[in-house]
Parts: C-alpha cells; structure tokens; sequence
C-alpha cells in the first residue's frame, strides 16, 4: 500500500528511516519547521534551517525513492521573541517560490502567551497574503484543551479559507471542534504523549475520514515514523478495506496537500493498481544465439 | 530508589499514557456493545477491567496493587 507521511521531521532522524519508510510503502513525505530543541538566536540559523529541509532532504529522500515537501515557520516557542520571528517572516516569500514550499508550518501556540499569539496571526497573514496552506500545531499535554481554543478564536478573526487551513495534534478531547469549524485535522501518533494507532482509529470511526489527516510526526524526541504504518494495520485489522485506508493514508494527503499545485502526487485507486499490475511487462527482444 | 517526586518525573507521562488506552479500551467496547444487536454477550471480561480499576482508584497501605491485578487475572490456584 501506497501512504503519504504528511508531518515528518527528517531532519532529526537517519537514512535508515527513510529506507525503511520507501520498504513500507511511503512514496512522499511532508517535514514542517519545528523547534530544534533549543531556541535560536540568529534569523539566519532559521534561513539556513530552512535550506536545510527545503534543499538538502529532498536530496536524502530521493535517495529511497521517497519525495520531499517542506513547509517554513517559526515554532511558537520562539515567536516568543517577536524581533526575531519578524526578521525570519520577511524571508518567507523567497522559500514560497520553491518547487517544493507547501506554505507556513508548524505555526501555532506552545504556551498561548501575548506573543505567540501575536507571531502566529502575523504568520498566518502572511500566508494568506502569498496564496499559501497553513499548518498548525496545537499545544502540547495539559496546554492543548486552552491552546486549541485561543487558535480557533484568533483564526476567527483573520480571512482565512478553512478548507486550506490544517489544525494537527488533534485528540478526543480537541477534533470535534476543529472539524466543526470546517479545517481539517490532524492526529499525530506519539508513543507517549501525543494520539495511539489504536486511538486514532477510534476516532476515525466515530469522526469519519472527511478532511482527517494521519502523520507520525518523528522528531529528535521519543517518537518513532512507524507508529504511521502501525495506524495503517491497526485500521485494516478491524475490518477495513485497502481503498478506505488509501483513502486516509494516502489520498486525503493529496486531496488537502494537492491544493498546493507543488504537491503533484495522484489520488490512487486499487483497482486501478491492480490494472496496471496485471498488464503483461513487455519483454526485452531475444538476444541472438552467439554464432562464435 | 527513587524519590517520590523523580517517580512521577519518570513514570507520570507513561501512566497517562496507558490510562487514555484503557479508557480508549472502554469506549470502544461500548461502541461495539451499542452497534451490536447481541450486547455484551455476558462476557465477563469486561467486569474484571472494571474491578480492576476500583483496584486501582483507591489509595492503598501497602503498595501491592501489581500483585492484586495479577490474581484478580488470574486463574484459581
């Protein structure tokens, strides 16, 4: 089965992942700006963090076969420094106008502070000004329930077109009103912290699949790219058919990311696959007998 | 050993963790129960995860609770 890795930090992980990503069928992979686990002082560490995942790890991916998307952001923890953070949003619209920019993420909120909220409507202004799809993250553990809220009511207030506008790190206590609202919404499967497989597939029963999109996220921290595939076998294991699933794993990608024309990846359907794998493969001409 | 605030330091997240799951568990067997025209079946599985929470939902003298859910699993001896 062909998946889509929607949220992916490849920046902090190894080739290995990536080759066993490409062995277990992931085709493409979407790698957000987060924060590197310390804050950044310079504009132009960001910039050139930016390259870093816009130019170089398509690069690696290509390497398995896998291709690379990448969205530019400043984290919410350090929109805490709004200085900064405006010195790195007047480089944005250079990154948009890469082949392979999908638009502004991760921007949200960590702490809901005066600041982030005021660098993520900014960010997300931005975006809006330069036609671009909007990526947010939504709080961690005990922050998520007010965090989720305070987005929703900060969006509220700005142009935005919902359907281009995707809120992740969803859980059961924080979907419906996403989905209400008319964005689409993300589960990103954690060991720990964040949503289970198992979990995520419950909510894809009670919720449906409309404008639902499943990632592993993987970064520096506990976190592991398979806990994707694992979803995958988790869903079909409860009695699933392979087209649902490519519907969520694969093509609710395409659809929510393919509003982008950089995300050129086809929607799929098994039968069709099954066509294509069963036309005859052309056979290369007899070679002619060695006379000699 | 540890101390107890290095205990929830380490392990808080993780029991969280697993309480969601079994909470997810639950739920999830309610759904089925409800969608199901045979309910529960009388399977009395279900009751021992409950007992097992009243287990775990009561502050105890001695820290046995780990014992107490193994022999409420647990076949007769």
């Amino acid at each position: 089965m062909q998946i889509i890795q929607p949220h992916y930090h490849a920046i902090a992980r190894t080739a290995q992942d990536y080759e066993r990503m490409a062995m277990s069928g992931v085709v493409a992979v979407c790698e957000p700006a987060f924060w590197a686990g310390f804050d950044r002082d310079y504009p132009e560490t960001f910039i050139d963090y930016f390259r870093q995942i816009g130019e170089f790890e398509p690069t690696r991916a290509a390497e398995y076969g896998i291709r690379h998307f990448f969205w530019v952001a400043v984290n919410p923890k350090e929109a805490e420094n709004p200085e900064l953070s405006r010195e790195v949003l007047k480089k944005f619209p250079d990154f948009f106008k890469m082949p392979n920019c999908l638009g502004v993420g991760e921007t949200g909120l960590h702490k809901s502070t005066a600041n982030e909220a005021m660098i993520f409507e900014e960010q997300v202004s931005l975006a809006i000004e330069h036609d671009q799809l909007i990526l947010i993250h939504t709080p961690h553990l005990e922050d998520k329930t007010h965090g989720t809220r305070r987005i929703l009511e900060i969006l509220e207030g700005l142009p935005v077109d919902r359907s281009r506008v995707w809120i992740d790190h969803a859980e059961e206590h924080t979907i419906r009103p996403i989905l209400d609202a008319g964005y689409w919404s993300g589960f990103t499967l954690y060991p720990i912290t964040k949503c289970s497989p198992k979990r995520a597939v419950d909510m894809l029963e009670m919720y449906g699949r409309e404008r639902i999109l499943v990632n592993s996220s993987a970064d520096w921290g506990p976190s592991d790219p398979f806990t994707l595939q694992e979803c995958v076998c988790e869903y079909r294991r409860r009695g699933n058919s392979l087209q649902d699933a490519m519907e969520i794993f694969y093509n609710n990608p395409v659809r929510f990311l393919g509003q982008n024309p950089k995300f050129d990846l086809p929607m799929l359907k098994v039968e069709e696959m099954r066509e294509e794998a069963e036309e005859p493969v052309e056979q290369p001409a007899e070679e002619p007998a060695d006379r000699t | 050993m540890l101390t107890p605030s290095k205990v929830l330091d380490l392990y808080f997240l993780e029991a969280r963790c697993m309480l969601i799951e079994v909470a997810a568990t639950l739920d999830r067997f309610d759904r089925a129960v409800d969608s199901d025209s045979n309910g529960d079946d009388g399977d009395n599985r279900i009751e021992k995860l409950y007992e097992s929470l009243q287990v775990l939902s009561s502050k105890s003298e001695t820290p046995d609770r780990s014992e107490q859910l193994l022999k409420l699993f647990s076949g007769p001896a």
